[in-house]
């Protein structure tokens, strides 16, 4: 996986003051100090981020904690008063944030494009010209440009709506707009700014949904800024988390819930719904950490209740409940199965935490097993495991 | 006399004294240049005059209908301009209002040639504002009394002096509102804009002016309005047109003559409104 976007010691500042500013960013200033010191606004402070090629890369922070401010440094939209900001171009890597001025307009028209979250169309232009909008700044001939526009506006399934203007259009209807017209340049990297905020909650599921289904196809670099820490765990393959201008934690989603940096991360995580981001890996116990017994008996859960016998490849041989032989099923089939004491529930590492739970109630709360692709034992997850998982103890 | 204030009256400032010697200056060494400028213009407007004059009153009457429901799509409208206009014809005004029309028309069209532009500029130079905000503030509360003895000098009688103490009232109309018009665009268009790597001249040209143009428009029917609320100014140097006669029913206390043409005034500003609001009715 190569870097399609990396940010290096980014360093934003609005206002005069800027030289300053910076100085007082490097004694560590925060963003209250370095107002009342100078009169300058801190955008954000010492980015450092790297964005690999086809991942979702979700920035999330309150409102003014610098989230927006380091996205549109991507397309200069924002200028970085220090650093630099690499995007992928080719082969080669770009600074934005020193090229010139002919390179930043061939980035913007072919390597970067961007959502806004007031969709930013122009009312004058019907539907069809404002996705052909990029393909026009860039001289595409018009020909090949209402291929293209045709070929988007199928794409969201706006291609009745052809030549409607934005202003007949729902707000959803007016952010697909938005997409396709991001899309029909072809650039691999797309900014997303909030571009879900303004909608209402059943239609922004809604263009999640048709996000990760377009995403699955196109294979888009994207960096998405949200305020809705739902919306990222849902979308987002990274996460990255800012506070008044600083990056505070960046992981993989289920990172940032299970272990949160630091207390505000915490405040951010606390009403979310582990349910939706957990997954069996994240809250079983390694097989090395179980109890075992001899002959190669390995205890499930800390009740002694269930127990494999695992051969020495790593397959299970036997299996035994409250002292009776029991069968093991997956946990994929949980609906299907009649509620039975003699059986056992084996998981995948990503099949869901709730699935899990549900195995659990449907075997009487017996510890469920995991599988790994090969169909190694590689672990156990007993309640007291969900429990702290959901409790977050 | 307090001796602060004698002090103070002492010695005047002889602003009326350089302005004169400014204006001799321009008259004895540039008379060519407005010389032929004026020559120029009234041979332009002149013929213009004579072309239309050509033309039977109902035709042209006709044409201006047919031009206002091509603008606005609206046969009330076009119904509208032409009982206005054959009433003018029918109170024997219709030569004047000819030259008033080209007057007004050509003022108008010299303004925005002129104010357009420079509000553009103006747009994007907010320093270059702050220093033009003061001319455009005397250009338009400079009573027009005042240059209008200069421009006489300079350009001496008819309707070229007439054409530019008009233009010299209503181009700030359309530099003010274009600037309004362009500074208001929206900052999400004009980043959509950018964020998709559009050069300075097409953001002009795809995301300003199109976004402006209401304003600008706007701009435009203001400017007629000023335009002909110079008439009977310009009347006074010698521009033909509906000014005339109000001048001369003044002059003789003459009310039916100043009736009449007071009202072919009114007909005439209430049929360019109505024509010249562009993008405001009839835009969906």
């Amino acid at each position: 996986m190569s870097a399609a976007v990396d940010f290096k010691n980014v360093d934003i500042v609005f206002g005069a003051a800027r030289k300053e500013a910076l100085a007082l960013v490097d004694r560590g200033a925060t963003r209250q100090e370095i107002l009342e010191k100078t009169g300058a606004v801190l955008g954000c402070a010492g980015a450092n981020l790297t964005v690999n090629e086809g991942e979702i890369s979700v920035l999330m922070g309150l409102s003014g904690s610098g989230k927006s401010t380091l996205l549109r440094a991507v397309n200069l939209l924002n200028v970085p008063a220090r650093g630099n900001v690499m995007v992928k171009d080719g082969d080669r890597m770009i600074d934005v944030a020193a090229c010139d001025a002919a390179t930043l307009r061939h980035i913007r028209q072919t390597r970067v494009a961007m959502v806004f979250q007031q969709f930013g169309l122009l009312p004058w232009r019907t539907v069809a010209e404002n996705v052909g909008f990029g393909l026009e700044l860039s001289g595409v001939p018009e020909a090949e440009r209402k291929a293209r526009v045709e070929r988007q506006l199928k794409l969201v399934g706006l291609d009745q709506w052809a030549s409607k203007y934005a202003h007949e259009l729902s707000g959803g209807m007016q952010q697909r707009v938005g997409l396709a017209r991001a899309f029909a340049t072809e650039a691999p990297i797309l900014l997303m700014d909030e571009p879900f905020s303004a909608l209402d909650p059943l239609i922004r599921t809604k263009l999640q949904d048709e996000l990760l289904q377009l995403q699955a196809e196109l294979k888009k670099t994207i960096i998405f800024v949200s305020h809705d820490l739902e919306e990222a765990l849902k979308i987002g393959s990274h996460i990255t988390i800012m506070e008044g201008g600083r990056i505070v934690q960046t992981g993989a989603p289920e990172d940032i819930v299970l272990r949160p940096a630091n207390d505000y991360v915490r405040d951010f995580i606390a009403n979310v719904n582990p349910l939706s981001v957990l997954t069996a890996w994240n809250v079983m116990r390694d097989r090395r950490d179980l109890d075992h017994g001899e002959d190669g008996w390995v205890w499930l859960d800390r009740r002694k209740t269930t127990r494999f016998k695992i051969d020495e490849h790593g397959l299970v041989a036997a299996a035994e409940r409250d002292g009776k032989p029991a069968f093991w099923v997956s946990c994929a089939d949980v609906e299907a199965q009649p509620e039975e004491t003699t059986q056992v529930f084996w998981a995948n590492p990503g099949t869901s935490l709730k699935t899990v739970m549900l195995a659990m109630h449907r075997s009487q709360t017996a510890p469920v097993a995991l599988f790994d692709d090969r169909s190694r034992f590689v672990g156990a997850i007993g309640v007291r495991d969900v429990l702290s998982a959901v409790l977050r103890r | 006399m307090d001796p602060v204030s004698q002090l103070i009256s002492s010695f005047k400032i002889p602003i009326g004294r350089w302005g004169k010697t400014f204006f001799d200056f321009l008259t004895t060494n540039f008379e060519w240049f407005f010389d032929s400028i004026a020559d120029g213009l009234t041979v332009v407007l002149d013929g213009l005059v004579d072309l239309l004059l050509l033309v039977p009153p109902v035709l042209l009457v006709a044409a201006i209908a047919g031009l206002a429901w091509y603008l606005q799509k609206s046969w009330k409208l076009a119904l509208a301009v032409a009982l206005g206009l054959l009433f003018i014809v029918n109170q024997d005004l219709w030569q004047e209002t000819v030259e008033t029309l080209v007057l007004v028309v050509g003022a108008a069209a010299a303004s925005m040639a002129i104010g357009v532009p420079i509000g553009i500029w103006a747009a994007h130079n907010e320093r270059g504002y702050r220093y033009l905000q003061p001319i455009l503030d005397l250009m338009q509360t400079m009573p027009t009394f005042v240059y209008l003895i200069p421009v006489l000098i300079l350009f001496g009688l008819g309707i070229a002096p007439g054409l530019i103490v008009t233009v010299i009232f209503a181009a700030p109309a359309p530099i003010r509102l274009t600037h309004l018009g362009i500074t208001s665009v929206p900052k999400p268009m004009i980043e959509a804009g950018e964020a998709f790597g559009a050069t300075k001249r097409q953001l002009l040209w795809k995301v300003e002016l199109p976004a402006a143009l209401p304003t600008i428009m706007a701009g435009l029917t203001q400017c007629i309005m000023l335009c002909l609320s110079m008439v009977v100014i310009a009347a006074l140097i010698g521009a033909n047109g509906l000014g005339k006669p109000v001048v001369r029913a003044l002059n003789s206390v003459n009310i039916p003559l100043g009736l009449e043409a007071g009202l072919a005034i009114v007909v005439l500003a209430i049929i360019l409104d109505r024509i010249s609001r562009i993008g405001t009715g009839a835009a969906k």
